[in-house]
């Protein structure tokens, strides 16, 4: 057997700049939050593919990402109307941009050098509404792409960003939640075959609010989606969920990363994952930073991922730093597991096919992300997707 | 009128230690309407037989045959074969994670008829099989045997029987795990799809508590990878009474080969 399944449940010095200290405990030498960060891709050094950020990643495919110059002309969106929600592009220099985060690697920051104009989805209003932009026809060349979703203080909202067809896209999105405000949003990675797509998301959480983030990666080649989370103000709140499934010669990656940083913030992440086909590939890192002025902080992680058939490989890495005592709870999950055998023989002892038994199996697995969604059209768009990855290999 | 035939059937598995003769030489002739009950001590090849009738992949038939109304299930695959007619309720139901008991129990239907059941006459159908099996309604929206209790499990696997209707079934130890009342309505469930279906039943046990509910017209005594001795209802009597010591004195050699 060639499957692959790594499942580290314990963050290691080889996987993540630790050093281990004289009680045998594991402290970050450098805790996230200290990372370097800049908006200017000159201050990167050139990607080498051992940096901790990218060293699970096939940083040669997409080099022209990291290092060569962006085409940061508007990207090509549709979107749909509704009412409260005003789509835009604003100038560079606009207050906003930068304020819910910068850039910690290279290709994010190249993305932000290069971008002429960012798109801007501002949500109002308490009434809930659902608004979709689909990025279409960016093409093949290396494109950058910057977008700012705003939603204010005590409104409701989802913003679904989706991508489809041809990109060789590196983009930031920033997403600023007013205090008290609910927003869901979903980033929906439905590209052709052969795309790459790097996109840094950022968010900052103002007090009371909550913030529900989705990732869905189905297509594209190599898809890495990185959300980080500031939970800046007290009672901000984050599910952060994802759902990917990842076919033959794909490679999706996840890096997630919670940062609380105020008194009595909530995160929740939960990302499950597939894998089918020879060299299908996850990446899912999982960092929660729990500061010292984060007290009464509650937070739970967990990556599961499924493996279908031979020769994939699963990387899942969890990593929780805790810097004050005082916290209602830290924990933290990640199971790699094979749908086996005997599960497969039961269920088609039951008459039914070996095809029609996996798909059974997938689509339980993978529905629990799917229901949490709250929009029934994309629920049952999705869940028609799912049915269509598993129709490939 | 349907049979299931097993002719000189020997089964080999694959083990670290090498190749593994499990059963050698089993002759069964099982007609519709038919109970046979199959006792023998522990690791003498009833659960081997009873997988490689369903076709399990770890086990490789290396003789013999078994004939499913003349036709050869040994070249069926495991789904063709339980859409063929046959049911294995398993020794040890195995969980689904993420899929529950109502979808399941759909699929599968869908599949051994060749078309989703109507709507109307399936859900009835289902809610009157949970009732009488006891099993509380909310099982339906569990994920399949997932943190069910062993007795759970065991009506589980004959609300399926009742369900999907088929023409023989194989019961591993279906009684083992049940208290009392539950050993009771699950005989029940059995006696049910007999009726209703004309059912043939292999019904591997243990104990001849269950003989008092689910009767047999024959037992036959399974001691290292054969059939040893068949007879009425009357052997398993004979059997509670005295052991297998008598097949084991009796043939050393089979006792050595299925340590
Ligand atoms: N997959 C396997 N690998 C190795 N040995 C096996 C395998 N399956 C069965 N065996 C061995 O074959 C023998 C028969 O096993 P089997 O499960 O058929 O016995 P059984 O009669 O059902 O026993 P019990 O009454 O305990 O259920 C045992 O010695 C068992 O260890
Ligand atoms: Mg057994």
């Amino acid at each position: 057997m060639t499957a692959q399944m790594t499942s580290t449940a314990m963050p290691t010095a080889e996987q993540h700049g630790l050093v281990a200290h004289s009680d045998g405990a594991f402290v970050p030498v450098q805790t996230r939050s200290e990372r370097f960060r800049s908006v200017n891709v000159e201050d990167f050094a050139p990607v080498n593919g051992r940096e901790h950020e990218w060293k699970l990643s096939p940083v040669a495919a997409f080099a022209d990402l990291t290092g060569g110059e962006l085409d940061g002309a508007r990207l090509p969106i549709e979107t749909t109307d509704a009412p409260g929600v005003q789509v835009s592009w604003i100038a560079r220099d606009d207050a906003r941009i930068g304020t819910a985060g910068t850039p910690e690697e290279r290709a994010s920051a190249n993305a932000w050098t290069a971008f002429d104009e960012a798109l801007l989805i501002s949500v109002t209003g308490e009434d809930e509404k659902v608004v979709a932009v689909t990025r279409s026809g960016l093409g093949t060349a290396p494109r950058a792409g910057h977008t700012v979703i705003e939603i204010a203080p005590n409104s409701r909202g989802l913003v679904v960003l989706r991508g489809i067809g041809d990109a060789r896209l590196s983009e930031n999105v920033e997403i600023l939640v007013g205090d008290g405000a609910s927003l869901t949003v979903v980033s929906l990675q439905e590209w052709n075959d052969d795309a790459v797509h790097l996109s840094s998301q950022f968010a900052r959480l103002g007090r009371d609010s909550f913030l529900k983030h989705i990732v869905v990666s189905l297509g594209g080649k190599v898809v890495r989606v990185n959300p980080s989370t500031h939970l800046a103000e007290q009672g901000a709140d984050i599910e952060a969920l994802g759902l990917y499934f990842a076919d033959a010669g794909q490679h999706l990656e996840q890096q997630v990363y919670v940062h609380h940083d105020a008194p009595h913030t909530k995160s929740r992440v939960t990302y499950k994952g597939a894998l089918q086909g020879a060299g299908a590939r996850t990446v899912w890192i999982g960092d929660v930073l729990i500061g010292n002025a984060a007290t009464g902080t509650d937070s739970y992680e967990q990556n599961r991922n499924l493996v279908l058939t031979d020769g994939t490989r699963a990387d899942s890495v969890p990593n929780l730093e805790i810097e004050t005592g005082d916290i209602e709870g830290a924990g933290h999950a990640s199971a790699t597991g094979r749908f086996d055998d005997e599960q497969l023989f039961y269920l088609m002892a039951r008459g039914i096919s070996e095809d029609e038994a996996r798909r059974l199996v997938v689509r339980g697995f993978l529905t629990e992300i799917v229901q949490k969604i709250g929009s029934p059209e994309l629920e049952a768009r999705l869940l028609v997707a799912i049915e269509a990855e598993l129709q490939v290999s | 009128m349907s049979v299931l035939e097993i002719k000189n059937l020997h089964v080999n598995v694959e083990t670290d230690q090498g190749t593994r003769e499990i059963l050698r030489g089993v002759d069964l002739v099982i007609n519709e309407g038919e109970i046979h009950a199959i006792m023998g001590p522990n690791g003498s090849g009833k659960s081997t037989l009873a997988y490689t009738i369903a076709g399990h992949p770890k086990y490789h038939v290396v003789e013999g045959e078994i004939l499913l109304d003349g036709e050869n299930v040994l070249e069926m695959s495991v789904d063709a074969r339980a859409r063929a007619g046959l049911f294995l309720a398993m020794q040890y139901p195995v969980e689904i994670p993420g899929v529950t008991v109502t979808n399941f129990l759909r699929t599968a239907k869908t599949a051994i008829d060749g078309e989703a059941p109507s709507v109307r006459t399936w859900v009835k159908d289902v809610r009157e099989s949970m009732a009488n099996l006891r099993m509380d309604s909310n099982f339906a929206e569990r994920n399949v045997n997932e943190g069910f209790s062993g007795g759970e499990k065991k009506r589980n696997e004959i609300l399926q029987l009742e369900l999907l209707k088929p023409r023989f079934a194989v019961l591993d130890e279906t009684d083992s795990g049940l208290d009392v009342d539950a050993l009771k309505i699950v005989s029940e469930g059995v006696n049910r799809a007999k009726a209703n279906t004309g059912l043939g039943i292999l019904l591997i046990t243990h104990y001849t508590r269950i003989l008092r509910y689910i009767k047999p017209d024959f037992v036959h005594v399974f001691v290292a990878g054969r059939i040893a001795e068949q007879g009425g209802p009357e052997l398993a009597d004979r059997l509670e009474d005295e052991g297998y010591d008598r097949y084991q004195v009796a043939e050393p050699a089979a006792a050595a080969a299925a340590e």
